[in-house]
Parts: structure tokens; C-alpha cells; sequence
């Protein structure tokens, strides 16, 4: 086996593609504001924060295996800090996008102090808990306007100015979360948080600190939907504490998630796609929308757990974000460019033994139901 | 006095989240699941009650056995025609999957019952008190919730301790496996659970919907309630989702008395208390 000249490679042939292509999309996107109508550059403001929510929502339960059903304390959090910080210290409200972030990683900390006494669902119910304590709290205090909400006033903006910046901003938040998540994921850390979702003990074992790595994670998903939220409110101007904190955002994202393919990065990109479709499409049919997608998400995740994408990439190479290794042994990798092996039987001989080399991405989603010996 | 009373309509409350709470902790005992739709079930039984008062004319305490009945079998069913399957799949696909459902829910009673709320209007016996003096007064109808829940608790106890089911069900909840290899069907046992969980959630659906109003969106905060209850009590203590159910309900009528509307957001920061000082709960079996 040591004869064999052996490397492991990231980059699929998509994914050579993938790139360039996706950076010709970003620049064609970016036009936008130019030529679409004020209905259109709204929409696809929708489209692109949603996209930010469930990666960021991805990152969360898909690597660290935090479900979390409290996400939306942190969009609630971004959507006020916007308000408080451009109509309160009269800070110029694009500015305020980014520190509507800062403010949502700050709340972050205590959250993840009291939810990390948490396992599984009691986690998830504990950070909706969490939730509606920041919910109540903000109708609560009449500094913030209470239950009544509160518009947000942009000064002497011209409306073409902000929902082309407002454009912009959401789509560099888009592209700025699949680039965090991307980032993130090549990185050493990043390799904590796979081997932390193929197998949590198996981790632990190898030295990983799963505590930190998942306190960063939770923050930086705080970061990442507290600034989502700033743009969704900057799209929408009115934030009101029932729906800045309501239980719909995670509604969609998790949705968005499951739907497209939890731990990858390309899932809930599809995810969303899907999501806004079939939202457009209902849209003269009430809340219909709402009960097919998560009827979809429900019938996904138990028939087909690893989501759209997941369910196509299980073999096949065609990563648009090279995040995976995988092992090339002279001319052929694996998993193969080629159409799949259709059983473990169908693998060269040189390949059954180094299991160790089998790539971190590739194991079953959830951190509690990986086999025995899954990292070697 | 004015406390004492608090305390008594705290404890009298505390019956009411108990009757929620019970279900979700069988559940998660028996199942290992944490059902997110357990507060949308609750309201969906509600709304049978409704339906079968409006049609029938009858006082809505006559509905509860067949609301019970009905939510059983729908438990059974959704147990074994999609939960089962969730688990199998994994924990965090089975806490999505109830998570789905529970937005399935609230939105079909939304779009056939609307956002307005409703009530079940159980005649006089609402209003009936017991009066102990001027500060103190017991509502009847409350002391029935409690009574009826330590009535629920008790025969839960019993039924769990003492039959061959329930013998099935601990044995379960302590090891799966092991339980499997001794003959037991599993996946008829998880379908039991359900259906025994849905039916006491029922009553507490009812009853909520006789104490005061619900709407379609109602579900998650009776959800949240009943977690409360049972975190406070300590996880796999049946007599300590009461004493949960009891303490939060002291909380919220406390906050409530001391400040309109803080009612629910002292009960929350009671929660978080015992999370941060004593995350096992107050009476946990074994500590988290």
C-alpha cells in the first residue's frame, strides 16, 4: 500500500468550474439594483438574507449539531439594534448593519452559557425559551416602544439609494455566509467541527476542545443572523417584537436547511431556492406555502436525511465548495469521478484498508449516531 | 393574605401545566424524543372540542373523553407513520421532524379556523368559587385542573409501576435495546407512548381552552410552559413535573402581581435561574 503514490485533493472538477462561474453570478447579481424594479431589488433582498439565515442555521446544527429553534432571538436582536443605534445615536443605518451583528454575538455569550446546559431537544426548546425571554424583554421596555414596535427612519436617504445599497448589503451578506461557512470549514477549526459532526466522542478523543468550538460557532451564527437580520429589517423599515422574534424565522430557516442538505454548503443554498419558489408561487394561498414546505422538510428528513444535495454529492465528486478531501491513488480518486462504485466491494483492494484517510466530510449528519470506529 | 393567594393561584396554575408537562416527559423518557408539536397537539384537541361542542350543543366537559380518544389514535398513528421512522433516522432528524409537524399545525388551524380566538364555554361552573376570605379565593374550576392532574399523575404512576405495559415502558426508557431483546415491539410501545401522552395533553388542551382563549399560534407557549415544568422538576420525575408545573405557576402569578404583563418573563427568568444554578432540576432522578 505505501508503494501506491497517494494524495489527497479538495478540488473536485466542479468545483475548478464551480468558482469562477459563481464569481460571474455575484457580479451579474450586483446589477441588480440597475435595472430591476423596487418589487424585484425586495424580493431578491428576501431571497438573498434567506440564503444568510440558513447557512448560518446550517453552520450551527449541520457541523456543530447544535438544532437550535432560538435563532430568531438573534435576528429580532440585529432587526432592533439597527433601530436603536441609526434612529436612537443617529449612526448612518448601513453602518449600522455590521454592528447590529457585533451586538448579536455579544447576546450570544449568556445565551450559550444557559442553552449549553442543554442536550438535543432540550437545547432546542431551551434556546426558543431563550427567545421569547428576549422577546418579552423588548415589550417590556418603553425605550424600545414596547409591543407596539417601531419603524425604522433612514433620514435623508433617498429611497433608490437604500434599497440598492440595502441590495448590496444582502448580497454581500449571502455571499459573505457561504464564504464564512467555506472559510471556516478549510480552516483548522474547521476540521474540529467535522470530525465534532461525524463523531463527538471520537473527537473529544482526539484532543478536540467540542465545548470551544462550539461556543465559536454559536457566536458566530449569532454574528452572521444578527447582521442578516439588520438587512431584513432595512428591507422591511417596521420591526415589531412578535415578528422580530417570531418562531417563522427559524421556521424558514430550518426548513431551507433540511430541505436543500443539512452539512453541506450547497444544501441550504438549493434549500432556500426551493423555499422562495414555492413561497412566490403560493403566494395568493395564505400560510399554504408554509404547511408544504413543512411538509416537504418533514417527509426529507426522515426519508431522505441527507437533503437534495446530499443525496446527489453522497458519491459523486461535484462539490461546488471543495471542502471534502478526497484520496487520489495515481489516476483515479475516490470518491471517483466517474459514475459511483455502486457497493463497498467495487473499491480496489488498496482502498479497503486506509479507512484513515477517509475524508472528514463524508460521514452521516447528527453527532450522536455515528458508528463505532467511523475516524479510524 | 394577598401572597398566600398568589401562592394558592400559582399552585392551582401549576396543575393545569402539569397535565402538559406529564405527556412531554413520557415522551421523553420512554422515547428519548423531545415532541416540539407537544403544544400544538394540545391546541389542536382544543379545537376538537370546539368542533364536537358546536356541533353536538354539549358542554365541552362531555367531549373530553372522545377528544381523548381522538387524539390517542392520532398520536398512534403519527408515532408510527412518521416519528418512528425520524428516530431511526437519527435524534436531530426526529426533533426536526416533530418541529415540521408543529408548523404544520398551527398553520392548517390557522387557515381553517383563522387567527381569531376561540373559547369553550363550559357554563357556570367557570365562574363558581369557594370563598376563604376576602383575599383568598379558590375558583372551582382550577381546583378541578389540579385535582384532575394529580388524578393523571397518580394513575400514571400506577399504570407504569404496576401493569405490563407500563413495565414494558420503563424497561424501554432504560435500555432500548436490551428491552427489544426481550421481546418487546418497540415500535408498537413508542406508538403507545404517543397516544397515552396526546390523550393527557388533551385534557389540557380542553381545559385551557374552558380557563381562558386559544388561537392557532397558542401551541409553542404551552409547548414552552410544559418544558418549563419539566426542566424545573428535574428530567424523568413524574411527581416533579407538578412541583415544575406549581413552581413556574407561583412565578408567573407573582410576576404578574407585581408588575401587569411580567407574568410570563418572571416565569421564563425562574427558569433560567434553575437552569443556571441547578440544570438538573429540583427533583432529577439521576443528574443530567
Amino acid at each position: 500500500m505505501t508503494e501506491t503514490p497517494m494524495k489527497v485533493e479538495r478540488y473536485t472538477r466542479t468545483s475548478r468550474v464551480g468558482l469562477p462561474v459563481a464569481a460571474v453570478v455575484i457580479i451579474a447579481a450586483a446589477t441588480v439594483p440597475a435595472w430591476g424594479s423596487s418589487v424585484v431589488t425586495k424580493q431578491a433582498v428576501t431571497f438573498l438574507t434567506l440564503v444568510a439565515l440558513a447557512q448560518m442555521w446550517n453552520l450551527l446544527a449541520g457541523y456543530a449539531g447544535l438544532v437550535s429553534v432560538g435563532q430568531q432571538a438573534f435576528v429580532g436582536i440585529g432587526g432592533y439594534s439597527l433601530w436603536v443605534s441609526s434612529n436612537k445615536f443617529g449612526i448612518n443605518p448601513f453602518v449600522c448593519v455590521p454592528i447590529a451583528g457585533v451586538v448579536a454575538a455579544l447576546f450570544a455569550f449568556p445565551t450559550a452559557g444557559l442553552a449549553f446546559r442543554l442536550r438535543g431537544g432540550y437545547f432546542a426548546v431551551g434556546t426558543w425559551v431563550i427567545a421569547e425571554v428576549y422577546r418579552l424583554a423588548v415589550t417590556q421596555i418603553t425605550w424600545l416602544k414596547g409591543g407596539s414596535g417601531v419603524s425604522i427612519n433612514v433620514g435623508g436617504i433617498s429611497r433608490g439609494t437604500r434599497e440598492a445599497v440595502t441590495f448590496w448589503l444582502a448580497l454581500a451578506v449571502a455571499v459573505g455566509s457561504i464564504a464564512l461557512v467555506y472559510l471556516l470549514l478549510r480552516s483548522r477549526r474547521g476540521l474540529a467541527l467535522t470530525a465534532i459532526r461525524d463523531d463527538e466522542t471520537g473527537a473529544r478523543g482526539l484532543g478536540v476542545n467540542v465545548t470551544r468550538s462550539k461556543l465559536w460557532v454559536y457566536v458566530i451564527a449569532a454574528f452572521g443572523t444578527g447582521v442578516t437580520g439588520a438587512v431584513i429589517y432595512l428591507n422591511l423599515l417596521r420591526i415589531q417584537p412578535e415578528a422580530g422574534f417570531g418562531l417563522n424565522w427559524s421556521a424558514l430557516m430550518i426548513f431551507a436547511v433540511v430541505i436543500g442538505g443539512l452539512g453541506t454548503i450547497e444544501g441550504p443554498i438549493i434549500g432556500a431556492i426551493i423555499f422562495f419558489v414555492l413561497q412566490q408561487l403560493l403566494a395568493d394561498y395564505g400560510t399554504w406555502y408554509l404547511i408544504l414546505i413543512g411538509a416537504l422538510a418533514a417527509l426529507v428528513v426522515v426519508f431522505a436525511k441527507r437533503g437534495i444535495w446530499g443525496s446527489i454529492v453522497r458519491r459523486r465528486p461535484i462539490d461546488l465548495f471543495p471542502v471534502r478531501r478526497r484520496l487520489c491513488l495515481e489516476t483515479v480518486c475516490f470518491p471517483e469521478d466517474a459514475p459511483p462504485p455502486s457497493s463497498p466491494t467495487d473499491l480496489p483492494p488498496t482502498l479497503v484498508k486506509p479507512a484513515v484517510v477517509k475524508p472528514p466530510g463524508d460521514g452521516e449528519v447528527g453527532p450522536s449516531e455515528a458508528a463505532p470506529g467511523k475516524l479510524g | 393574605m394577598v401572597w398566600a393567594n398568589d401562592i394558592i393561584q400559582g399552585i392551582l396554575l401549576g396543575g393545569l401545566y402539569a397535565l402538559f408537562a406529564a405527556g412531554l416527559s413520557l415522551v421523553f423518557g420512554v422515547m428519548r424524543l423531545v415532541n416540539l408539536a407537544h403544544g400544538d397537539f394540545s391546541i389542536m384537541a382544543a379545537y376538537i372540542s370546539l368542533v364536537i361542542v358546536g356541533s353536538l350543543k354539549v358542554n365541552p366537559f362531555y367531549t373530553l373523553l372522545l377528544v381523548m380518544i381522538v387524539m390517542a389514535v392520532f398520536g398512534y398513528i403519527i408515532q408510527r407513520g412518521l416519528f418512528n421512522f425520524a428516530m431511526d433516522a437519527g435524534p436531530m432528524q426526529a426533533i426536526l421532524a416533530t418541529f415540521g409537524i408543529a408548523i404544520i399545525i398551527q398553520n392548517l388551524l390557522l387557515e381553517h379556523f383563522t387567527a381569531d380566538s376561540k373559547g369553550l364555554d363550559a357554563g357556570r361552573i367557570e365562574n363558581a368559587f369557594i370563598k376563604l376570605s376576602n383575599q383568598v379565593v379558590i375558583g372551582w374550576f382550577p381546583l378541578i385542573t389540579l385535582l384532575v392532574s394529580v388524578l393523571v399523575l397518580f394513575g400514571l404512576q400506577v399504570y407504569l409501576s404496576r401493569t405490563r405495559m407500563g413495565r414494558a415502558f420503563r424497561a424501554t426508557a432504560d435500555n432500548q435495546r436490551a428491552a427489544q431483546l426481550m421481546g418487546i415491539d418497540n415500535r408498537h410501545l413508542y406508538g403507545m407512548a404517543m397516544a397515552f401522552a396526546l390523550a393527557i395533553v388533551a385534557i389540557g388542551g380542553v381545559f385551557i381552552g374552558i380557563r381562558t382563549t386559544f388561537s392557532p399560534s397558542a401551541g409553542p407557549l404551552r409547548l414552552i410552559f410544559a418544558y418549563e415544568a419539566v426542566i424545573i422538576g428535574g428530567l424523568g420525575s413524574l411527581w416533579g413535573t407538578l412541583v415544575g408545573g406549581v413552581v413556574l405557576g407561583i412565578a408567573q402569578v407573582m410576576g404578574d402581581h407585581a408588575h401587569q404583563g411580567w407574568g410570563m418573563l418572571v416565569g421564563h427568568l425562574v427558569f433560567l435561574a434553575i437552569l443556571a444554578f441547578r440544570p438538573q432540576g429540583l427533583f432529577a432522578r439521576q443528574a443530567q
